[in-house]
């Protein structure tokens, strides 16, 4: 056990290596941050002395081994374009992406969920096919198309709903929240929806495919002969087995959660981690790009990681099989 | 029997037959295709010929004649005067260019390598698994937006305009080979320790021949509907990629870029330059998901 | 169409539906004295002499202060200096004489010290203006109101280079340990990016960067109470949102109006647009000099060739930009200036209709009976409409045969090819912060060499002109520099080194009842706002 689990965090610390690698092989290809961080006066001879001082002119694996060696302590530099600790700043904005994402991704849970049971028990039915066209429609339009029609209708035409930011937001134990206020609550409501439309599409579709095929199996069909109501099998065992597959799925889909966040966020100014780095790729903020895919690389290590040391606790079965095919 | 005849009874085409959506989807599907690979012969005007363009009829309303050329166009012009039927149709070319491009980049990676790793098994089989853990958890537009820097970067500048759709295809389809490797793996497995291929193998018949006379064909169904739902995500991939800055260049716009310059102009009142393209991308995206949907459930035995 | 819905909503039981998007929706009302102002970026720091950057200073102007300001009829006016002039004993002098009875936020008294001591600061390793100071030599306090700026040379025009240069104070600025600006090498946050304290009009309340930045009038300020008492400002990067912000009644005033907006918005109930001439020209460039294009198809240089020069010079269809890539907000002219910059005269800013039979003649005559092609390099995210433009361009250009090939990019890529000479034809705009010609010929037309030329993408090299340029440095009869400027010009048109799009027009949108004016250099002063009709 202990050498599995020392195994896996080695692996993943190999994969942090690489996703750092990858990410400081793009930043030479980004373009030049000195530009965005003179004035139009600045003379060649300045710009190249600035240059230097970020170490910017150093051969690539200099550069890569400094910020290697700094980020194994904490340390990711200074932003170029907002001067400040950029932990710090990202630290900052994380909790606007996790409350956003965090409800968005319950939306997307309870309604894909109950779509997809819909859907599964009135296969046929009109309303069913209602449903699966119309949630279509969502995933059939690029999400920040979505979002600028959702601040139209519903911010400038109906007004019932900001069109921009995280409104009022309170402080809980250090965390700033804005789903204790009246407005913070109102601004979510649009970045969660168009954020949450694809994973809520791909739940929904998810559960009405396992529904459809456990409905089949004969153990509900056992169930349906020992004469328990329809509810009772639709829900207390056709559903309880959907689940498992679901919450793994959904789990796994946090990285793209995050991904489409950068789309949201940059739409509707939502002052969070996605929006920071896309302001980062245009000014080139190298030290913010760094650490940003860094975190989302620790983030979904740590999410396998957990998952694996599950799986190898949960399943006797898995520590068999998982010696023999992957290691 | 013929082939025709046995086709047309086949269990895919009753259930193609019996179901309306599948229909119309496909009549839609078609007819977008069609008019994409038929625009040069189609299309009033050529928009991606920068020459011909008269910036004087920019922002003509759709069937309204321009206030200073006095022509007048179909579904109007947009910012350049381009023709919108037209830009459409050229566009619809480009992104779903790129889309079956995409698809077809990231089957054959992800099929080559789940055989590769189904079959091999061992090392090659950890390691591929491994990458794909990666990758499937990684965003799949962090994943193209880092090909996309990578590649602007080695390729020289003057080079960028002709090779900036190749790369975004591969950057569309490196982040979507995933799944087609996980279930032409998992298909290979199974097949590797069945009996006819075990005794296949010990008669000596090259491994190359097993894989794609018996397993191959296996996979084709389920592939065949990832191939098919990627097909709409990779056409709304470029879409969002348009978005983020990086995308084919402006003077040879796809449906995305279209769509990306013409929410510019929803509160100016030129609500066409938004409006059409939207609704061909829409279309065309949505009947090539209902096509998967009902692929899905067709060919899932268990379901019929 | 917004009223009826209004009341339609309020009808309705708005409040019970959507409790907090109401809030939102009842301080549409804005009480005389809040202003919510959005614009596309946020200051990038409070360090008064980090960023030499737009946003930046425009925000900074509330609350820091400098000896001189920019009116928005672009003339100089006092501020913390309440007279300036050029010693009569030595030419190289600058004084200013100081406004008395002024007080930092933190209640400090603003004296010659903290003139002396920003002036410094300001030409320091790591400042982001010290381009602008290189002539000072030395900066001294005479007595507590008066300060002497000691010159390289005799130096005219320098006062022109400080409406950007904000006063600190030395004690505060000793006791935080801010004495420089930010040093990025040390990889120190320093105290003065988040903190602030200066004369300003206003004081800092918060600030989240990027989200939100609150100010409050300063009660001690020497000026008018402003009408506006309290400022929120927030970035707001998508056009379309910024745009949905204002019609929704969440921001009070936005800078940074889409051009095509500006006529939708005017006839919106509600809102009122003003516009204005910004000090920034846009312009194409092309290398003139190598011997080769790294991009053409053909073996020589077509731009160092003066007819395809004039070619360029007659498809280039100024009025259609106007008119449909700028939806009429822009100037048009062949003057690589600013109108209201010195040295812009009538004749520089007169263009012809575009001739497209006689390019593609002239193209001809060159040499290129089939034309040639070449790369275009354009930003996609730093002036209006940019890579619309550019568009725009390739098209007039197919016309007489030359084609071009648009590459479009983010700023952070396209200037770099300017910088290190990797691009043959370029789209770059100019702004002029001194109002002056000089400013134009330092950096675009002087021989790229010290701090000469480093925009100078067309490779222009003239000994003879780089002579005059330097001069005009020095000069103190401003006749005969003027003089001097115009000569430069003339031979610069007649080159042909530019050729020039526009100028470009600003537009604010805000509030009925709010009235405020377009800033040549987009930096508006929240002072200035009057409420009422």
């Amino acid at each position: 056990m202990l050498a599995y689990i020392i195994r896996r965090i080695a692996q993943s610390v190999l994969v942090m290596l690489v996703v750092a690698l990858v990410s400081f092989a793009l930043f030479r290809f980004v373009g030049d941050p000195i530009n965005s961080m003179v004035g139009q006066e600045a003379t060649i001879a300045d710009r190249e002395a600035l240059r230097d001082q970020l170490g910017l002119n150093d051969p690539f694996l200099t550069q890569f081994a400094t910020f290697v060696a700094r980020a194994a302590q904490g340390d990711f530099g200074i932003s170029y374009r907002l001067q400040q600790p950029v932990m710090e700043l990202i630290l900052s904005r994380l909790p606007a992406t996790l409350e956003l994402a965090l409800v968005s991704g319950i939306l997307a849970f309870t309604f894909g969920v109950g779509f997809g049971v819909y859907t599964a028990l009135r296969r046929n039915g009109w309303l069913s096919n209602t449903i699966m066209t119309v949630s279509l429609i969502g995933v059939s339009l690029p999400t920040f198309l979505i979002g600028v029609l959702l601040i139209w209708v519903f911010a400038v035409e109906l007004q019932w709903l900001p069109s921009f930011g995280r409104g009022d937001v309170v402080s809980v134990g250090g965390w700033p929240t804005g789903l204790l206020t009246p407005s913070g609550r109102a601004s979510l409501v649009l970045p969660a929806i168009t954020l949450g439309l694809y994973q809520m599409t791909l739940i929904m579709r998810l559960v009405r495919a396992e529904m459809l095929e456990v409905l089949r199996t004969d153990y509900i069909k056992f169930a349906r002969a020992r004469g328990l109501a329809n509810r009772a099998v639709n829900f207390g065992h056709a559903l309880k087995n959907t689940m498992v597959p679901v919450i793994t799925i959904t789990g796994l889909q946090l990285g793209s959660i995050i991904a489409f966040a950068i789309i949201t966020e940059t739409v509707f100014q939502w002052p969070g981690v996605g929006a920071l780095f896309i302001n980062s790729v245009r000014f080139v903020d190298v030290p913010v790009m760094a650490a940003y895919l860094m975190l989302i690389a620790l983030v979904f290590v740590i999410i396998n990681l957990i998952v694996d040391l599950l799986y190898y606790v949960v399943d006797p079965r898995l520590r068999v099989d998982r010696a023999a095919t992957r290691h | 029997m013929n082939r025709f005849a046995r086709i047309w009874d086949s269990d895919i085409a009753w259930s193609f037959r019996h179901s309306p959506v599948a229909i119309v989807a496909t009549i839609v599907a078609l007819i977008i295709i069609l008019a994409a690979v038929l625009a040069p012969w189609i299309a009033p005007y050529n928009p991606f010929d920068s020459a011909s363009l008269n910036l004087m009829d920019g922002f003509t309303p759709p069937g309204e004649p321009n206030q200073f050329t006095g022509n007048t166009y179909l579904m109007g012009t947009d910012n350049q005067g381009r023709d919108i039927f037209s830009t459409i149709l050229y566009g619809a070319r480009i992104s779903l260019f790129v889309g079956f491009a995409a698809v077809i980049f990231a089957m054959v990676l992800g099929i080559g390598l789940g055989l590769l790793a189904g079959w091999r098994g061992g090392w090659v089989d950890s390691l591929l698994m491994r990458v794909a853990d990666v990758q499937l958890s990684f965003p799949s537009i962090l994943i193209a937006l880092l090909i996309f820097g990578v590649a602007r970067g080695f390729i020289p500048p003057s080079m960028r305009e002709e090779v900036a759709i190749w790369v975004l295809i591969v950057s569309i389809g490196l982040s979507d080979w995933v799944q087609y490797a996980r279930v032409v793996r998992g298909a290979a497995m199974v097949e590797k320790s069945k009996e006819y291929v075990q005794a296949a193998r010990v008669i000596g018949v090259h491994p190359a021949r097993i894989v794609l006379r018996h397993i191959l064909p296996n996979v084709m169904g389920p592939v065949l509907v990832i191939a098919t739902i990627g097909l709409a995500l990779a056409i709304i991939a470029e879409a969002t990629l348009s978005f983020l800055g990086v995308g084919v260049p402006p003077t040879q716009p796809s449906l995305g870029t279209l769509i990306r310059i013409g929410q510019q102009y929803l509160f100016s009142g030129e609500w066409w330059i938004l409006l059409f393209p939207s609704i061909a991308l829409l279309l065309l995206a949505l009947s090539v998901n209902l096509l998967g949907d009902w692929l899905r459930d067709a060919l899932n035995p268990r379901l019929r | 169409m917004r009223s009826i819905f209004t009341t339609a909503a309020s009808r309705t039981g708005r409040a019970a539906l959507m409790a907090g998007a109401a809030l939102a929706m009842t301080m549409t009302s804005a009480s005389a004295e809040t202003l919510r102002w959005a614009r596309v970026a946020d200051a990038l720091t409070l360090d008064p002499h980090s960023q030499n950057e737009g946003p930046t200073s425009t925000l900074l102007h509330h609350i820091y202060e400098t000896l001189v300001g920019r009116a928005t009829d672009g003339s100089l006016e006092p501020r913390l200096a309440t007279e300036w002039s050029i010693s009569e004993e030595d030419p190289t002098v600058w004084v200013f004489r100081l406004r008395e009875g002024v007080t930092f936020h933190d209640g400090a008294e603003f004296t010659a010290e903290d003139v002396v001591f920003s002036l410094d600061r300001v030409r320091a390793e790591s400042s982001g203006f010290k381009a602008l100071h290189s002539a000072v030599e030395s900066v001294s306090m005479v007595d507590d109101y008066t300060v002497h700026v000691k010159m390289a040379g005799p130096s005219p025009l320098y006062v022109q280079n400080l409406t950007n240069t904000f006063i600190m104070d030395k004690g505060w600025a000793e006791a935080n340990d801010v004495v420089m600006p930010q040093n990025f090498a040390a990889g120190e946050e320093n105290y003065a990016v988040r903190n602030t304290n200066g004369t300003g009009p206003y004081t800092l309340v918060s600030r989240d960067p990027e989200v939100r930045t609150v100010m409050a009038a300063f009660e001690g300020h020497w000026g008018e109470t402003p009408a506006v008492t309290e400022i929120i400002y927030t970035p707001i990067s998508e056009a379309a949102t910024r745009v949905a912000a204002l019609l929704s009644g969440e921001v009070d005033v936005v800078q940074d109006v889409p051009v095509q907006d500006i006529a939708r918005l005017e006839q919106t109930d509600g809102i009122k647009v003003t516009t204005g001439p910004e000090n920034r020209n846009i312009f194409f460039s092309y290398d003139m000099t190598s011997d080769t294009l790294r991009s053409a198809n053909v073996d020589d240089n077509p731009f160092k060739k003066p007819e395809v020069r004039e070619a360029m010079s007659l498809v280039l269809d100024r009025d259609a930009i106007q008119q449909v890539v700028m939806r009429g907000q822009s100037q048009p002219s062949a003057a690589p200036l600013p109108p209201f910059v010195n040295g812009w005269t009538e004749e520089m800013n007169a263009y012809s209709a575009p001739d497209y039979e006689r390019a593609a003649a002239l193209v001809a005559e060159a040499g290129y009976p089939d034309g040639f092609s070449v790369d275009l390099n354009c930003p996609n995210d730093r002036y209006l409409n940019d890579e619309a433009i550019c568009q725009a361009l390739v098209g007039m250009l197919g016309r007489a045969n030359i084609n071009a090939n648009l590459v479009s990019q983010s700023r952070s890529l396209h200037f770099p090819l300017i910088e290190n000479w990797e691009t043959d034809f370029y789209l770059l705009g100019w702004g002029v912060p001194t109002f002056d010609s000089a400013y134009v010929f330092n950096f675009l037309v002087h021989t790229r060499e010290g701090s000469f030329g480093s925009f100078n993408g067309s490779r222009y090299s003239n000994p003879e002109l780089d002579a005059k340029i330097e001069e005009l440095a020095t000069m103190t009869d401003l006749e005969a520099r003027d003089a001097l400027i115009a000569e430069i010009w003339d031979k610069v048109m007649e080159d042909r080194v530019f050729l020039n799009v526009h100028n470009q027009m600003l537009a604010y949108a805000m509030k009925d009842n709010i009235n405020l004016d377009v800033h040549p250099e987009n930096q508006p002063k929240m002072t200035t706002v009057t409420f009422g009709n």
